[in-house]
């Protein structure tokens, strides 16, 4: 399918569900080395998103969905992931303003601009154990797929799997950013809350470019 | 577990409502957003000093609310940092054109929270200064961790750098002000149970019943060793030890001395802490010229709690014994 308005709010729909339905998991995740809001907090704010979606205007493009998602998120979530996804999302949807639809070089410029902006919020590296060690191999599996000539579903597809990957790789790691980071060698086999929530979103927007 | 709430989703709104109630004489509550500013504000020509975070801390930092401390304070969910609307909402009720100093405790997420609301208001042309507390000493504060947490210490920081905006200072003095108990003021906690998120329903950690979490935060995270229960004299070792070996703390120092609840435990086992560090630092020739003890920085119903040491020269000192009007605070007037 094209990755055009109706994709992108099935996708952001479609992550509404993912969160409720894995709310307990990511607050258990963030029990083990945070503090346990993680789920309650994607939960609530992607709830929010949802009651908002219905009063875009029939013409807005993915870009005018994600700045939806972008300034509800930073002002339902709280927490770190709050401004984290929020900035992630503001600066995806400003990479792809005006764009009816998104090809697969605007997919990787959206996936890219989204891992930069983490970067940029949370000042976090590769290897810290947080979300970037999810966003950082999708990215760069979106454009190793691209460069290959995969399609857009294919790309997503490509960015699911590397993000969902990552997070599992997090596992063994000592944290060195966020709340984990307290926790020293204790933080190690267990994995990074941030990382897993922003797999399923990945997850989330390959399954519904596979199912539309 | 039991909890005398309603709904677990209603826990902080309610509790807010019920705060403004019992303290119309110090506070008024704004629900949409929510936040909470002293019933005067804003006061013209003086410094307005916001604070907020996570709620579960009570009577962190509503509690603090008032003449000569808090203009504004923003909890937000239990353990969770308040958005940035609130935060951009109530500094705009406390600015009385001297500007706004924000008293962030260091977590990331209160750190973007408050930084993307300073963002923001100074869009709106308020001038704020943020000033980052981070006297937690169990966390290594290095390249590899998000820095030292923000703990009991933030009371003290409050209460001194409200009293300098309340005699008139200017944003640049109250904030240097702000930055230099930061500088002096450490503390280490403990933690015999852990606490129960309202809508997570089970502790933040498990303990058995003869261990005790030794470096603990105020979210109910674990901390950062996990020992068998000792005497209570032991335990002040413990957390006291690496306190005075951090600025350091040396003879002839004079210091205030802070034994601080965590929610559930009772004042008289807080006393019983507060004897052997006081005895510590005698026989260290620390000479302890202020005091406080109670539970002022909770993490909901866990039992435990921190010791803080906050480094006193004859200004701090007058500014923490300078007049008080809040909720949990209050003297001089």
């Amino acid at each position: 399918m094209n990755l055009d308005v109706t994709w992108a709010k099935a996708w952001i729909r479609t992550s509404a569900a993912v969160m409720s339905e894995h709310r307990v998991e990511l607050i258990n995740l963030d029990r083990a080395i945070g503090d346990g809001d993680h789920g309650e907090n994607m939960d609530r704010g992607f709830q929010a998103v949802l009651s908002k979606l219905e009063d875009l205007p029939s013409e807005a493009n993915p870009g005018d969905v994600f700045k939806l998602v972008a300034t509800t998120l930073i002002s339902t979530v709280g927490g770190a992931a709050g401004p984290l996804y929020g900035t992630a999302f503001l600066k995806a949807a400003v990479a792809v303003t005006g764009a009816a639809d998104l090809d697969g070089s605007a997919l990787v410029a959206f996936l890219t601009a989204a891992r930069d902006g983490i970067v940029l919020r949370g000042k976090a590296e590769s290897g810290d154990k947080t979300m970037v060690d999810a966003w950082t191999p999708a990215v760069d599996a979106a454009e190793a797929a691209r460069a290959e000539g995969a399609d857009d579903l294919a790309i997503l597809v490509a960015a699911a799997v590397a993000a969902e990957s990552g997070a599992q790789a997090t596992e063994p790691w000592v944290a060195r950013k966020g709340r984990a980071s307290y926790l020293g060698e204790r933080a190690i086999g267990h994995r990074d809350p941030g990382a897993q929530s922003s797999a399923l979103l990945l997850r989330a927007a390959a399954d519904t470019a596979s199912m539309v | 577990m039991k909890k005398l709430v309603n709904d677990p989703r209603n826990v902080v709104a309610e509790a807010v409502a019920g705060f403004g109630a019992a303290h119309a004489d110090i506070v008024r509550v704004s629900t949409e957003p929510v936040y909470i500013v002293r019933s005067d504000a804003p006061v013209t020509g003086k410094v307005g000093l916001v604070s907020g975070g996570g709620s579960g801390h009570e009577p962190l930092h509503g509690g603090f609310v008032g003449f000569g401390m808090l203009d504004a304070a923003v909890p937000g969910a239990v353990f969770t940092s308040p958005t940035p609307d609130p935060i951009l909402a109530a500094t705009k009720a406390v600015d009385g054109g001297a500007g706004v100093l924000h008293i962030v405790k260091n977590y990331t997420g209160d750190v973007l929270n408050f930084e993307t609301a300073a963002d923001l208001a100074a869009a709106d042309g308020i001038e704020v200064r943020s000033v980052l507390v981070n006297d937690d000493v169990a966390v290594k504060d290095s390249l590899y961790t998000a820095g030292r947490r923000g703990v009991a210490g933030t009371v003290l920081v409050e209460k001194i750098a409200g009293a300098s905006a309340e005699r008139g200072d200017a944003l640049e003095t109250v904030a240097a002000i702000a930055e230099r108990v930061i500088s002096g003021v450490r503390s280490m906690g403990v933690a015999l149970t852990p606490c129960v998120v309202p809508h997570a329903g089970e502790g933040s950690f498990s303990l058995a019943d003869d261990e005790i979490e030794i470096g603990i935060g105020i979210h109910g995270e674990p901390g950062r060793a996990r020992i068998k229960l000792e005497p209570a004299d032991a335990i002040v070792d413990r957390l006291l030890g690496p306190i005075l070996e951090d600025i350091p703390f040396v003879a002839g120092d004079k210091v205030l001395l802070f034994v601080n609840g965590m929610g559930g435990t009772p004042q008289i086992e807080l006393y019983i802490v507060f004897r052997r560090a006081a005895e510590v630092l005698a026989e260290q020739g620390i000479d302890v010229t202020r005091t406080l003890v109670g539970n002022f920085t909770t993490s909901l119903e866990m039992q435990g709690a921190s010791i803080t040491v906050l480094k006193l020269d004859d200004e701090l000192t007058a500014l923490w014994d300078a007049p008080v009007q809040t909720a949990a605070l209050r003297w001089g007037r």
